[in-house]
């Protein structure tokens, strides 16, 4: 009879290892929950169930409505018992249950009992579960329990009612923010926990008063604050005053700074690291600033702890993104970081040593990234990629061994997105290293050789179309390509075709072999490349050694300039109306609508927020240099000088907002103009403005091109085009009037209605400048850029520029009136100082560099006297921009 | 306005897990919405602990970072803690709420710090778990 005991026992024993929820079930659980109904309550059971019912909703049961009210109502039963960890469980079920609205009534008086009751853990619990289930009519009653709690002398109650406040900050704050006196008094109170959370509150309170805020900030730097969280929270606040209080003066800057550096030397790890971090973060930040954070942070490379190295290299490396300068001290210890267990911490380090290397550790890091190489996983790889590709960039004379790097890590295993980094890094580097240009595409060819990805290669296969011809030996690459041809899926051979053709076409002592090889390629399996063979064949001529006909080059491998949604969308309306002569291609419209380009302006980082009309694209001068490419009638004019800045024409919230962009040309000025219709009821069409340009004598009109439709909310351009005589820096004034017929729309069809009625907008007038000729263009040094100009070229003579109201004004007034750009921070003038030198530079229209600089110096009486000295390219020009001080 | 909270945000905590050695759970809090369902729950649970396994977290608490989420970690025995923040986080701030809540389990458990003691007291680290973190 022993034995089967023993048996027994030993099963048990086995079994305690197992969990005590092992098949546990939902229904079972809430059977048990029946027990919570007795009257004589046993603690410990109750417990148990209520563990058992936590810890399924931790595995994430759902419990349906029914059931949660069910369970509800009967732990609200379990308020009568005394027991103190039966009451906490019944805290923790009543928050995890969440009750609706009218159950909640039942539980709040109780709680509210429980909030006043002596015992400090439950006021503690109590407050927390009640906030958590209340609304804002429930919080008025309470709110006088609340307040009280927040200034209790038991630090556990405090927090519990303050962290309360920073979760009904979220719901109602109009009722926590009358509790700011008492959370003031608790910032000052004696536990670290309490002014952590009455600091957190206060902040949030008074966020949207940025006086405030400074002011919290100034006296809590100044008195004592014990706990280090709230350490940390104050250096997060204070940076955030120094960011608001934006522009880039020292004064400002320096109180918190002496606070921040202050905390570096802080007890807690804590702080210290939160404080360089804030350092880091400072825009504007100088070399000196950075240094006692930096020293910090490297003392936390080399700590034991994992924590501490990996937070200190993900800093700097974020630090060495800007200012790589200061971390360069840290490289040695960064260099044993390389081998860290830790793999994010390794890699970090390498992609910092990268960007902060000089040319002779470049080698050395090379070493030993190869080795690193295969033991992280593939967006590490990604990482350290692109970080060699700038320090290539960088580096120009090291392409060498980072190219020889790159194809072999290109060789080895890995996923798409990486090997297609690595491709785009050795194609930007044989674009912008000339010289790495025939080792690089000797890489590309071994890679296609077994490349499995046919984007990947149909790529490169485009890519050496273009280099290839232009190297010193082209026939070399020819093998690699119809090797493609006979051995690779279709895709990759119709691609190598195409590169085989334009090695014919661009070089014309391999035209007869391409020839050949091409008419092996009729005979291909798959009908893309026997199409694209043929082609070939026929119109790169006879396969005689002849210069192919420069049409036929452009027409086969030009780009194609008619933006394909409108191709598309131009033989779509042709195929539904077949009409009787033949699609032609020039009735596509050329002009992209304007659409694309706001919402390039719109997905920028920064929010505009501006009124209703959204400002034209100020992107780079590319994108107006494409649109007026686009434009035929423009296309003639050259290349672009200069494009103003867009001037308003019209009023904040007119009907019609214009502005208008000068582009200025050699001998031409196009004047575009952004028209925005603001009226939802009108659509607009034939938009043209009509230019009165009788006080600028010097100017013709040449063209305008109008606007066929403008509905509501769309913006749209218009162009004028004048001509002017060359080379002379035309100044004129224009007025303008915008006509238009409008039709009336009926906003809920949006349809408008057949007829219009001719109307005119007046529209200010607008001058153009001779600031308008002149580039911005820095030079960074101007001492030497001055040197170099001609002393012939010189021109000096003084002004008196009357009286102005500062020396700033002046200086100002002189520069917008020249439209030059100032250099090392010539524009900034101290204040109260008596004389200034400003030194300007720029491009003047024919590519002509100019100089100047410029004296001044005021009086007593406010008079303003200018000495301006001009160098440049052309003594005319010097000439010139004298001119326009006189007259300006 | 979002971005202006964040940076100046009280430090925050998406989740804190305890999981055992075979990554189920033994006791999670979430705190954040980055995790809708309940499957993108035990989802991200089954990757950290895979991301984690390999490497040794016993005496000192190691950090990772997954999906642009800071993780710090301890394993003791047979449990796996995990406290995971943003990728903006202090991160010794994470790391100080894993002490904290590592030591007050020891406590409870009397040293005893392994699954099945945690399982049997649950009802307490989960007690323990709401009053380190209340909210996030």
């Amino acid at each position: 009879m022993a034995q089967p005991l023993v048996k027994k026992d030993d099963d048990r024993d086995e079994e305690v290892d197992y969990s005590p929820f092992m098949g546990i079930e939902k229904g079972a659980v809430l059977q048990e929950a029946r027990v919570f109904n007795d009257p004589q309550l046993d603690a410990r059971k109750c417990s148990q169930v209520i563990t058992k019912l936590l810890y399924l909703l931790n595995q994430g049961e759902t419990f349906t409505k029914f059931e949660a009210t069910d369970v509800f109502f009967a732990v609200t039963k379990l308020f009568q018992s005394k027991d103190i960890g039966l009451r906490r469980m019944v805290y923790l079920m009543i928050k995890e249950i969440s009750p609706s609205a009218d159950e909640v009534i039942i539980v709040t008086s109780s709680l509210m009992k429980d909030m006043n009751s002596r015992t400090d853990m439950y006021r503690a619990n109590a407050i927390r579960v009640l906030c958590r289930i209340i609304d804002g009519t429930l919080l008025t009653q309470i709110e006088r329990y609340l307040k009280q709690a927040i200034v209790d002398k038991n630090p556990v109650v405090a927090s519990a009612a303050l962290v309360s406040g920073i979760h009904l900050l979220q719901t109602t704050p109009e009722i926590v923010k009358r509790w700011s006196n008492e959370v003031q008094e608790a910032v000052q109170s004696r536990a670290a926990l309490v002014q952590f959370h009455a600091l957190a509150l206060l902040h949030q309170i008074r966020q949207n008063d940025r006086l405030a805020i400074s002011k919290l900030v100034t006296s809590l730097t100044k008195g004592t604050v014990r706990s280090p969280l709230a350490q940390c929270l104050l250096i997060r606040y204070t940076s955030q005053v120094i960011r608001e209080s934006g522009v880039n003066s020292q004064t400002v800057d320096r109180p918190f700074y002496d606070y921040l550096e202050g905390c570096l030397r802080h007890k807690a790890e804590m702080v210290i690291f939160e404080a360089a971090k804030a350092i880091t973060e400072l825009s504007n930040v100088t070399t000196r600033e950075l240094t006692p954070a930096i020293t910090v942070l490297q003392l936390f490379l080399s700590s034991s702890k994992p924590v501490l190295r990996f937070a200190a290299v993900r800093t700097l490396n974020k630090v060495a993104m800007t200012h790589p300068m200061p971390v360069t001290s840290c490289n040695i210890d960064m260099e044993s970081l390389i081998s860290d267990q830790n793999r994010s911490i390794a890699t970090l380090a390498i992609t910092t040593l990268l960007k902060t290397g000089n040319e002779s550790s470049v080698d050395r890091l090379m070493k030993q990234i190869t080795n690193f190489m295969s033991d992280i996983a593939d967006e590490f790889k990604i990482v350290v990629v692109e970080a060699i590709r700038s320090l290539c960039l960088k580096f120009p004379l090291k392409y060498r061994s980072l190219m020889n790097f790159l194809s072999n890590i290109l060789r080895e295993e890995g996923g798409f997105d990486y090997k297609k980094a690595i491709v785009d890094s050795i194609v930007i580097l044989i674009r912008d290293i000339p010289d790495a240009k025939e080792s690089g595409l000797l890489h590309l060819c071994e890679f296609i050789e077994d490349c499995e990805f046919t984007y990947l290669s149909t790529q490169i296969l485009h890519f050496l179309g273009n280099e290839g011809p232009k190297t010193s030996d082209p026939s070399k690459y020819i093998r690699y390509i119809y090797n493609r041809v006979i051995l690779e899926n279709a895709t990759v051979r119709a691609s190598a075709v195409s590169t085989l053709a334009k090695f014919g076409a661009m070089v014309d002592t391999l035209k007869p072999r391409v020839f050949i090889l091409l008419r092996r390629c009729l005979f291909d399996n798959d009908d893309e490349v026997r199409d694209r063979a043929t082609l070939y064949l026929n119109t790169l001529g006879d396969g005689s050694v002849t210069e192919t006909h420069k049409d036929v080059k452009d027409f086969l491998f030009g780009s194609f300039d008619i933006p394909l949604t409108n191709l598309e969308i131009t033989l779509k309306n042709y195929l539904q109306n077949p009409a009787e002569k033949p699609f032609d291609i020039t009735s596509v419209p050329r002009e992209v609508k304007s659409q694309p380009l706001a919402e390039k302006k719109a997905t920028g980082k920064k929010p505009t927020g501006l009124g209703a009309p959204p400002p034209p694209p100020t992107s780079a001068a590319d994108a107006y240099e494409r649109i007026l490419t686009a434009i035929p009638e423009f296309a003639s004019f050259g290349k672009l000088f200069k494009s103003s800045a867009p001037v308003e024409l019209t009023e904040a919230e007119t009907e019609y907002a214009v502005n208008v962009v000068k582009h200025i040309f050699d001998s031409h000025v196009v004047f575009q103009y952004n028209c925005t219709n603001t009226i939802a009821e009108q659509l607009l069409e034939n938009v043209t403005v009509v230019v009165d340009a009788s006080e600028a004598e010097e100017f013709s009109e040449v063209g305008t091109k109008p606007i066929k439709s403008l509905p509501y909310d769309t913006p749209a351009q218009t162009f004028v085009a004048y001509e002017k005589p060359e080379g002379i820096p035309a100044i004129g004034k224009f007025s303008n009037t915008l006509r238009f017929t409008v039709k009336e729309v009926d906003t809920s069809t949006g349809e408008a209605e057949d007829d219009g009625v001719e109307d005119e907008y007046q529209l200010e007038d607008f001058e153009v400048v001779a600031a308008d000729y002149i580039l911005k263009v820095g030079v960074s040094n101007f001492k030497n850029a001055w040197e170099s100009m001609d002393a012939e070229s010189e021109r000096v003579d003084e002004y008196g520029l009357g009286a102005r109201e500062s020396l700033t004004e002046a200086v100002n007034a002189v520069i917008n009136l020249l439209g030059m750009q100032p250099c090392e921070g010539t524009e900034v003038v101290t204040s109260n100082s008596r004389s200034h030198t400003c030194l300007l530079s720029g491009v003047y229209i024919g590519n002509v560099k100019v100089l100047v600089r410029l004296s001044f110096g005021i009086d007593g009486s406010k008079d303003v006297a200018m000495k301006l000295a001009v160098r440049s390219d052309d003594v005319n020009v010097s000439d010139v921009i004298h001119e326009i001080v006189a007259s300006g | 306005m979002a971005t202006f909270l964040s940076q100046e945000a009280c430090p925050t905590i998406k989740n804190i897990l305890l999981l055992d050695s075979e990554g189920k759970r033994v006791a999670v809090k979430y705190y954040s919405d980055d995790w809708p369902t309940n499957s993108a729950k035990l989802a991200f649970e089954k990757s950290v602990f895979t991301k984690t396994q390999k490497t040794n977290a016993r005496n000192e608490a190691e950090i990772t970072m997954l999906e642009s989420n800071i993780i710090v970690y301890k394993f003791v025995q047979d449990l796996h803690f995990f406290v995971t923040g943003g990728d903006d986080e202090n991160e010794l701030i994470l790391a100080t709420v894993l002490q904290g809540f590592f030591d007050a389990v020891t406590l409870l458990l009397r040293n005893n710090v392994e699954q099945r003691e945690a399982l049997e007291n649950l009802d307490l680290i989960l007690l323990c778990l709401d009053e380190i973190i209340d909210g996030g």
